[in-house]
């Protein structure tokens, strides 16, 4: 019985092997292969890289796959990965004004420099089941008339595929128009050096560009719901959507020896430039002011809530009241992070024995203490 | 141990994260019970399930070291397992169940009821390290809370309970004052092991890996929990002995044993139980 209670090394492998048997389903069907999750899943994929903060789509899949599809549990297993591997470099900012554009749209303009680009979206798609989908892959390729299947996947391995979907000149970033007139706050013209969060612990109060960083490999939809609530009063930024664009950047790293920055690589990312109410006001000439979103892929849901919780976040320096939740930096960051999040719910699971046991005999000895009579 | 691991690091972290830690350490060792913020690592473990111990013990340990982990005081619970077979695994250190053979103990909820002795460390995990959080959540007003000896509220805290109910009612991660200076969470330990911390030979090193923080209680230093003149500090206590072992000086675990609620009462610190059942039978 004693045993029993406390559980041990033998249940654990049993639980383990249960699990593999659970994650690999019926035998009878194929099993997936991680080029399968990373061209057909990829939606997945760049979310699991951007809160995984690791951007490597093939490990990514395997996360996926490994976690049957929870891409919490796949965001922890690519962190505790990410974890041990050392750091070579740090990059120069990424420019992004000179992105190879597979997707850019204004919400403010009819019409802007170089265009609106619709790129591949699901905005305009019928939330209708496609049922053609549904049929056995050998049959799928006929079927399959749809432009998802000519535009080159992102998650090609060779990344000028991916581009030719896209524009090849890059394109006049939206809020710079307003910049010319002075309507809008300028961005920060320093590359300021952020701490990083996962070398370093968190410190209140944090610079935007730290603040940024945590909103980067924040969940998804914990930042949708602030950045929701802010839409309906609790933080009121009367935001639009100035840019929101996908696209193919470089990254440099800076070479020491050569006094210069090479190039590595590209990386797909997606931008968020929102314009938000304006400040000023008296002696000050009101301008627009700005948050700002990136991520890693195609992961527009979660840049555009990350560009509205920035906004929010800037209620101090822009000398607004904080009455809401997505102003109070300590209540957004210290709780955005889904692998701490969910470590600290699910950890009720574990024994609490003892400290159950101290209530417990406490509540007994309140209760006693009430049903005694009063000396 | 197991070639799935070789490429791992002695204890799972690099040098440079274990200096990292060890620095914090020193620092927490030099100002008893003073939070020290820390770079801590996401490990291959869930947060809150011990990661800020584990840490702490990747830290510290040795090849030579044994290892003892306990949760619930049990050496077999199913994380004290799991961590015990992590640091077989990754360091491949001995580990032992008996708490006077072990030089490092890490724990969860409890502090052995066999006295320690110096030149053992035991770590604790902890899950929320800032003892004002739950009366001020914001980590800018704690800070400074702590940097003024500001800890009226506490003491009001642990008023407005005896006016509702008559008594303190905390019961585990009991309130300390540490060092006549700072005061500190205990971790989530019953208030029965508060006083095994006071002056103790051991080193007591903290470790939370959620909330990046480091604490500690070098040997023998001063341990007070929080109490008024009038309603001073107590221990739980048993009406029964053990039904085991027969202590009547250890902390009881209460087990349901049928559908009619019959209760056992049974020792937490599975490796004392042991030790006194075989104290009796010989």
């Amino acid at each position: 019985m004693y045993v029993a209670v406390k559980g041990g090394e033998k249940a654990i492998a049993e639980a383990h092997a249960l699990l593999a048997e659970l994650r690999r389903g019926d035998p009878a069907v194929a099993e997936l292969s991680l080029a399968q999750i990373q061209n057909q899943l990829s939606l997945a994929v760049d979310r699991v890289m951007n809160e995984g903060s690791l951007f490597d789509a093939e490990l990514a899949a395997l996360a996926i796959k490994q976690a049957q599809g929870d891409l919490i549990e796949a965001i922890f297993l690519l962190r505790a990965y990410r974890t041990t591997l050392p750091r070579h470099g740090v990059s120069t900012p990424i420019e992004t004004s000179e992105m190879r554009v597979l997707r850019r749209i204004s919400a403010t303009f009819k019409d802007v420099p170089g265009g609106q680009i619709l790129g591949p979206t699901y905005d305009y798609t019928h939330r209708l089941l496609d049922f053609s989908l549904a049929v056995d892959a050998m049959d799928a390729a006929q079927v399959d008339d749809d432009d998802w299947a000519e535009e080159p996947h992102h998650h090609d391995s060779t990344h000028s595929d991916a581009q030719s979907g896209g524009s090849e000149k890059s394109l006049p970033r939206v809020l710079a128009l307003l910049e010319q007139e002075g309507l809008v706050e300028p961005p920060p013209t320093e590359a300021s050096v952020s701490v990083d969060l996962t070398r370093e612990p968190l410190d209140f109060p944090a610079a935007r560009e730290t603040r940024l960083q945590a909103l980067a490999r924040g969940d998804e939809g914990y930042l949708l719901s602030l950045a929701y609530s802010t839409q309906r009063g609790y933080g009121r930024t009367h935001p639009f959507a100035g840019e929101i664009r996908s696209g193919v950047v470089m990254v440099h790293c800076p070479v020491e020896e050569l006094g210069y920055a090479l190039p590595v690589g590209e990386l797909l990312v997606t931008e968020c430039d929102m314009i938000n109410q304006f400040q000023g006001g008296g002696q000050v000439e009101p301008t627009f002011t700005r948050g700002y979103g990136l991520q890693v892929g195609l992961s527009e849901r979660k840049a555009m809530s990350m560009a509205l919780v920035d906004r929010a976040l800037r209620a101090d320096e822009l000398d607004e009241e904080r009455l809401s939740p997505a102003q109070d930096e300590e209540f957004v960051l210290a709780h955005c992070d889904n692998v701490e999040a969910w470590g600290f719910v699910s950890h009720l699971k574990l024994p609490h024995y003892v400290d159950f046991q101290s209530e417990l005999a406490l509540i007994r000895a309140l209760r006693q203490a009430a049903e005694a009579p009063d000396v | 141990m197991s070639d799935t691991v070789t490429h791992y690091n002695f204890a799972y972290l690099d040098e440079q994260t274990k200096r990292m830690i060890r620095r914090g350490l020193l620092k927490a060792v030099a100002v008893p019970g003073l939070q020290i913020p820390f770079g801590g690592r996401e490990m291959p473990l869930p947060y809150g399930w011990g990661t800020g111990g584990i840490q702490v013990t990747a830290a510290v340990i040795g090849p030579d070291d044994v290892l003892k982990v306990i949760d619930q005081g049990a050496d077999d619970t199913t994380n004290a397992v799991s961590i015990r077979a992590f640091f077989a695994k990754t360091a491949g250190v001995s580990t032992t169940e008996v708490t006077t053979d072990a030089t490092l103990i890490q724990t969860r909820h409890r502090i052995p009821e066999t006295p320690l002795s110096s030149g053992q460390i035991l770590i604790y995990q902890v899950p929320i390290p800032e003892p004002l959080r739950f009366i001020e959540p914001r980590e800018t007003e704690t800070r400074k809370m702590h940097a003024l000896s500001e800890y009226g509220v506490m003491h009001v805290k642990l008023y407005e309970d005896i006016a509702q109910f008559g008594q303190i009612a905390t019961s585990y991660a009991y309130p300390v004052m540490v060092n006549e200076r700072y005061v500190m969470d205990p971790s989530p330990i019953p208030k029965f092991d508060n006083p095994k911390m006071h002056q103790n030979p051991a080193l007591q090193l903290f470790g939370a890996g959620r909330e990046k923080r480091l604490y500690a209680v070098p040997p023998y230093t001063d341990v007070i929990s929080l109490d008024f003149e009038d309603h001073p500090f107590e221990v739980q206590s048993w009406e029964t002995p053990c039904a085991l072992c027969g202590s009547q000086e250890s902390f009881l675990d209460e087990v349901v044993m049928d559908d009619a609620g019959t209760r056992l009462f049974i020792c937490s610190d599975t490796d004392y139980c042991r030790t006194q059942q075989e104290r009796t039978d010989a």
